[in-house]
């Protein structure tokens, strides 16, 4: 198959569909996963030591640490709730043990009964019916250690590009980071959607300044007007609270990388949604429900975006920086892309790729994203990324209330 | 004479970035579109950073991709390094009353 990219039709790539045939694993849902963790989800703060240290007893297990999960109302709960149910839901855990405390708000229960309906395995444990704290840890590292072992009996198939959603990210950007790293993500962007595949844009706070580009490729006149007005409501935000955005984003080291204003870093943030169509808006750990470009509402803190887009499903991110970071996920590879080739060589703790070969000249954008192409169908085959070997297992979600 | 690496991404922008470390005092080529501007850099420019390719008045849309990405906060010569210091952002405004 033969396509015309239309940004650079002198460079005419050529792609086989055949190639990108990807080796994965598929859930009871028919959901795609390209890991296969066991996670023991805590629902409640209380419940997060005790659910890291059942994990750091299990081969397999992974587990997080957050702050939420009680005293929470309304759509605030709900976006909680979402989130959780998310994580557990994401194609990548083959099996959950949700683990509650007893008598918080989020009640583990009905997060169990929800992931039961995805047909993974989920068990449920609650430290106060447990009597405990030593208990509990016992009884949630007995569930996942038999999980594990079931897990890793599951065989990898053959999957294809249309299987996934990659989630796509910027942090820690630089004046490069339009440049070099978000049009080379948004060139496989492009690449992933003509595959059948879903790619999300996120992080509406980087998108201020940039929303008209992107209402004029949307599907249809609602999906134009959501546009309008998730940008309304994040700047509206602003103005509630009587400050100039720009105290907060861009932030210091995006000033000192080179960018000036929220506009700037926002029309280069842009750039990684390629030139596709944009089919839908979704909320915030909301799952897409169609095929392409989507965007999802979230803000642009880099955890609490990457959190909201593999709580919606994406079983892979893609994360450009400028200025080097060590975001990573519990339960899905994040591809770090450095914009130029001094972080690349800097930070190689950290980063995978380095797309700053754009920026010298050595390299044209086609070249570099197909080259990130490959690497993505190494990383869904199982090569470990960066943030994954680092044991990064970054976590946060986007309250959007307060707590009671 | 030095060959400075730059961009300027669209005819329309009154800026271009600096992709290396640019002297004070050096006079740089940018192009885009087959058009071509000599700009003689008032200051030194770093890596990532931009510069003025013509004179800006205060007031005055400064246009980056061909889009605004700010405004002038004074007068800003072709040559002198435009960042947080003369460019404001007009978005995201909550320090001002004329929103809505």
């Amino acid at each position: 198959m033969f396509i015309i990219w239309k940004a650079n039709v002198e460079e005419v790539t050529a792609m086989t569909t055949s190639d990108h045939k990807i080796m994965a694993y598929r859930r009871p849902d028919g959901s795609v996963g390209i890991r296969n963790h066991v996670l023991i989800l805590p629902t409640i703060t209380c419940a997060t030591q005790a659910a890291k240290q059942a994990a750091d007893l299990v081969q397999g297990a992974v587990s997080f640490i957050h702050q939420h999960g009680c005293a929470q109302v309304g759509v605030d709960y709900d976006q909680t709730f979402r989130t959780y149910y998310g994580m557990g839901a994401n194609p990548n855990v083959y099996g959950v043990v949700v683990m509650g405390l007893g008598c918080e708000t989020h009640q583990a229960r009905s997060v169990y009964s929800e992931l039961k309906k995805t047909g993974k395995p989920v068990e449920l444990v609650s430290i106060q019916d447990e009597g405990g704290t030593l208990s509990a840890i016992a009884q949630a590292a007995r569930l996942a250690a038999r999980m594990v072992q079931e897990a890793s009996a599951e065989m990898r198939v053959e999957c294809s590009l249309s299987d996934l959603i990659v989630g796509t990210e910027c942090g820690g950007s630089d004046a490069c980071s339009g440049l070099s790293a978000n049009p080379a993500v948004g060139r496989f962007s492009d690449m992933l959607v003509t595959e059948g595949g879903t790619a999300i844009l996120a992080e509406t706070t980087e998108l201020i300044g940039a929303e008209h580009l992107l209402a004029e490729r949307a599907v249809n006149e609602h999906v134009r007007k959501r546009v309008y007005e998730v940008i309304g409501a994040m700047e509206k935000r602003a103005f509630g609270m009587g400050i100039d955005i720009r105290t907060g984003n861009p932030s210091p080291g995006n000033i000192k990388g080179g960018l000036s204003s929220l506009e700037e870093k926002s029309l280069g943030a842009s750039a990684k949604s390629g030139s596709s169509a944009l089919q839908e808006l979704i909320d915030y750990a909301q799952a897409p429900s169609r095929k392409g470009l989507v965007w999802m509402d979230t803000p642009g803190q880099d955890i609490e975006q990457m959190t909201g887009m593999v709580a919606g499903g994406s079983q892979l991110v893609l994360f450009t920086t400028g200025r080097g970071t060590p975001t990573g996920s519990p339960i899905a590879p994040v591809i770090k892309i450095a914009t130029n080739t001094g972080i690349y060589e800097r930070m190689s703790d950290n980063i995978d790729f380095n797309a700053g070969t754009i920026i010298e000249g050595t390299e044209t954008l086609a070249s570099v994203s197909e080259r990130l192409m490959d690497e993505v169908v190494r990383v869904c085959n199982g090569k470990m990324t960066k943030s994954e070997i680092m044991k990064q297992h970054d976590f946060g979600i986007w309250r959007i209330g307060p707590t009671f | 004479m030095t060959a400075y690496k730059t961009i300027w991404l669209n005819t329309t922008d009154n800026v271009a970035t600096a992709l290396e470390e640019l002297a004070s005092g050096a006079t740089v080529t940018v192009q885009a579109d087959g058009r071509q501007e000599q700009v003689l850099l008032a200051q030194r420019i770093e890596f990532g950073h931009k510069f003025a390719v013509r004179s800006i008045l205060q007031g005055e849309d400064i246009c980056k991709y061909g889009q605004v990405i700010g405004a002038a906060v004074c007068d800003i010569r072709a040559g002198e390094h435009v960042h947080v210091h003369n460019l404001e952002g007009k978005r995201g405004r909550g320090d001002r009353n004329d929103n809505e």
